[in-house]
C-alpha cells in the first residue's frame, strides 16, 4: 500500500510541488540583503577591529613601553623597542609595530595594557594596496587613535558598567 | 530588378532583424529577471547597481563578456573551437522562423513546421559536443557526452508529446495547431487539458534539452567545472550562453504554442464585448497573450533552477527512458482513441 501511494505521490510531483510551494513562498519574504556602502550593520561597541594607540587628553601618549602587550599577543603581531625619551628621560617606544596580517583581533593587547593605550576600534573597513601596508607603525597608529578617539571613548564608557 | 531586391534581400534581412533583435534583448532582460527572481528566492536582492533596480546589469556582463580576450586552449582544434559556438547558437536563432506570434505574425507559415523546428533544434546539440570535444579538455568531453546523451533520450519524449499534439491538431503547421485549440470553451478547449501528462512531460524534457536546472549534467558546476564550454571565454562563450537562453525562451513559446493556445485569449468564447480595438486582445486573442504566456512558462525555469538539486546521471536516463516515453506512448494511444471517437473538439467548426 505503501508502495502504491509512494508511486503516486511521485508521478503526480507532490513532492517536487511541495518544494516550488516553499520556493515561492520565499520569493516574497523581506529580504536579509544589506546594501553595504549605504547600510552598515549595526555594531557591538565591543566589537574588535582596527587598532589604535590612544593618547591622554594633554596630548601625551599613554604608552610607558611595559610591554606587556607584546608579551601577551598570541599571535606575535606586536614589535617594541623602547628607549629613554631625550626630552625629560621618561622610557617611551621608540618602536610600536603591528603586522595586521598576523593579528587575529583576540583584544588581550588590549586586556593586558596597564594605561588603556592599544585600544581595538570598532572600524572594520580598511584595506591595503601595497606590499608591506599591513604593518603599522607607532605613528600611523597614534594617527588611527587621535582620529577616532571620541567612538574609543564613547565605547569604552559604555562598557564599563560590565567591566 | 528593384522588386527583385526588395524581396530577395531587404525583406529577408528586415525579418532576421525583426526576430533576432527581440530576440536578444529579451534574453538579456531574461538573464537579469533570472538572477532577480533566484535571488528573491534565496531571500536576496539580486543585482540592484547598474540602472533603474538593475535592469542594465545583463548588457553590462555581455559588453564585459565581449572585451573579454579569447583564448585558445593548447593544443584544441582551433576550426572545430570556433565551430562549435556558432554551430550553437546558428538553430536556437533559426527556429524562430516557424514560431507564431499572432494568426498572421509569422516569419515562415511553413506546412512541415513542427518537423523543421524539432530537426533544426537538434542541430544545436552538434555545437555542444563539437565544443566540449574541440576544446581538449577532460571535463568538457565529460560534459559534452552527457550533453548528447541527454539531449538524445529527451528528444524521444519531446517528439512522442508532439505527436500527440499532432494527432488531436491533425496538421503539421503550427498556426493551425493553435487555431485547432480554438473554441467557445476558454482555455479548457487548449490541448493542455486533454493532454495534461503530457503537457508535463514535454516541458520537464524541455528543460532537460536546453540543459538546464535540475538537468544540467552537461554543467555541473560542482563536479565537472562548467562542463562543454569550460574552455571558452569572450564572445565564444557569450554565443553559449546566448543559445542556451534562446532555447529556454523557445521551450516556453512552444509550450505556450502547444498546449496553452498559442495568442488565444483564455476567456474565448466566454466574454463578447463591444470595445475599443486596444483592448479587445483580451478575449479576441493577440500576440500579447502568447508572450505572457511564454513569460509563465519561463518562469517556471528560474523555479525549477532555485528549487530543485540536480539529478544524479542515471536518475536523468531513468527517468526520460522508463518513465516519460512510456507515458508518451500510452498517451499517444489515448489521444488516437480521443481524436478517432471525437472526445476533443478541435477547431472553431468542429
Ligand atoms: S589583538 Fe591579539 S593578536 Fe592582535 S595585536 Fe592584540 S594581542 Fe596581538
Ligand atoms: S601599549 Fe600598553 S601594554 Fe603595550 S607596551 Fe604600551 S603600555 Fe604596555
Amino acid at each position: 500500500m505503501n508502495r502504491i501511494s509512494g508511486y503516486f505521490k511521485s508521478l503526480l510531483l507532490v513532492e517536487l510541488l511541495r518544494g516550488m510551494a516553499v520556493t515561492v513562498r520565499y520569493m516574497f519574504k523581506p529580504k536579509y540583503t544589506m546594501r553595504f556602502p549605504m547600510e552598515h550593520i549595526p555594531k557591538s561597541n565591543r566589537f574588535r577591529g582596527l587598532l589604535a594607540l590612544r593618547r591622554y587628553e594633554n596630548g601625551e601618549e599613554r604608552c610607558i613601553a611595559c610591554k606587556l602587550c607584546e608579551s601577551v599577543c598570541p599571535a606575535l603581531a606586536i614589535t617594541i623597542d623602547s628607549a629613554p625619551r631625550e626630552s625629560d628621560g621618561q622610557r617611551r617606544t621608540t618602536r610600536y609595530d603591528i603586522d595586521l596580517f598576523k593579528c587575529i583581533y583576540c583584544g588581550f593587547c588590549e586586556e593586558s595594557c596597564p594605561v588603556d593605550s592599544i585600544v581595538l576600534t570598532s572600524i572594520h573597513e580598511y584595506y591595503f594596496d601595497q606590499r608591506g601596508q599591513n604593518v603599522v607603525n607607532k605613528q600611523q597608529l597614534l594617527a588611527i587613535g587621535d582620529r577616532f578617539e571620541k567612538q574609543i571613548a564613547e565605547d569604552r564608557t559604555l562598557d564599563a558598567p560590565y567591566r | 530588378m528593384a522588386d527583385l531586391f526588395l524581396h530577395q534581400l531587404v525583406l529577408p534581412v528586415a525579418y532576421i532583424l525583426a526576430i533576432v533583435v527581440p530576440l536578444i534583448v529579451a534574453v538579456a532582460m531574461f538573464v537579469y529577471w533570472e538572477r532577480k527572481v533566484i535571488g528573491w528566492m534565496h531571500v536576496r536582492l539580486g543585482p540592484t547597481k547598474i540602472g533603474p533596480w538593475g535592469t542594465l546589469q545583463a548588457f553590462a556582463d555581455v559588453f564585459k563578456l565581449l572585451f573579454k580576450e579569447v583564448i585558445l586552449p593548447a593544443k584544441a582544434n582551433r576550426f572545430l573551437y570556433y565551430l562549435g559556438p556558432l554551430i550553437a547558437v546558428v538553430p536556437a536563432l533559426a527556429v524562430w522562423a516557424v514560431v507564431p506570434f499572432d494568426s498572421r505574425m509569422v516569419v515562415s507559415n511553413a506546412n512541415a513546421g513542427v518537423l523543421y523546428l524539432l530537426a533544426v533544434n537538434s542541430i544545436g546539440v552538434y555545437g555542444i559536443i563539437i565544443a566540449g570535444w574541440a576544446s581538449n579538455s577532460r571535463y568538457a568531453l565529460l560534459g559534452a557526452m552527457r550533453s548528447a546523451a541527454q539531449v538524445i533520450s529527451y528528444e524521444l519524449a519531446t517528439g512522442f508529446c508532439l505527436i500527440c499534439v499532432l494527432i488531436l491538431a491533425g496538421s503539421l503547421n503550427i498556426t493551425e495547431i493553435v487555431n485547432a485549440q480554438a473554441g467557445s470553451k476558454g482555455f479548457f478547449e487548449w490541448f493542455w487539458l486533454p493532454l495534461l501528462p503530457v503537457f508535463v512531460i514535454f516541458f520537464i524534457a524541455g528543460v532537460a534539452e536546453t540543459n538546464r536546472l535540475p538537468f544540467d549534467m552537461a554543467e555541473g558546476e560542482s563536479e565537472i567545472v562548467a562542463g562543454f564550454h569550460v574552455e571558452y571565454s569572450g564572445s565564444p562563450f557569450a554565443l553559449f550562453f546566448l543559445a542556451e537562453y534562446a532555447n529556454m525562451i523557445l521551450i516556453s513559446f512552444l509550450s505556450a504554442i502547444f498546449f496553452l493556445g498559442g495568442w488565444l485569449s483564455p476567456v474565448q468564447g466566454w466574454v463578447h464585448l463591444d470595445a475599443p480595438g486596444w483592448i479587445n486582445w483580451l478575449w479576441t486573442g493577440g500576440f500579447v497573450w502568447i508572450l505572457i504566456k511564454a513569460f509563465l512558462m519561463s518562469f517556471l525555469f528560474l523555479w525549477f533552477r532555485a528549487t530543485f538539486p540536480r539529478y544524479r546521471y542515471d536518475q536523468i536516463m531513468r527517468l526520460g527512458w522508463k518513465i516519460f516515453i512510456p507515458i508518451a506512448i500510452a498517451w499517444l494511444f489515448v489521444s488516437g482513441c480521443m481524436r478517432y471517437f471525437d472526445w476533443v473538439s478541435v477547431g472553431v467548426g468542429a
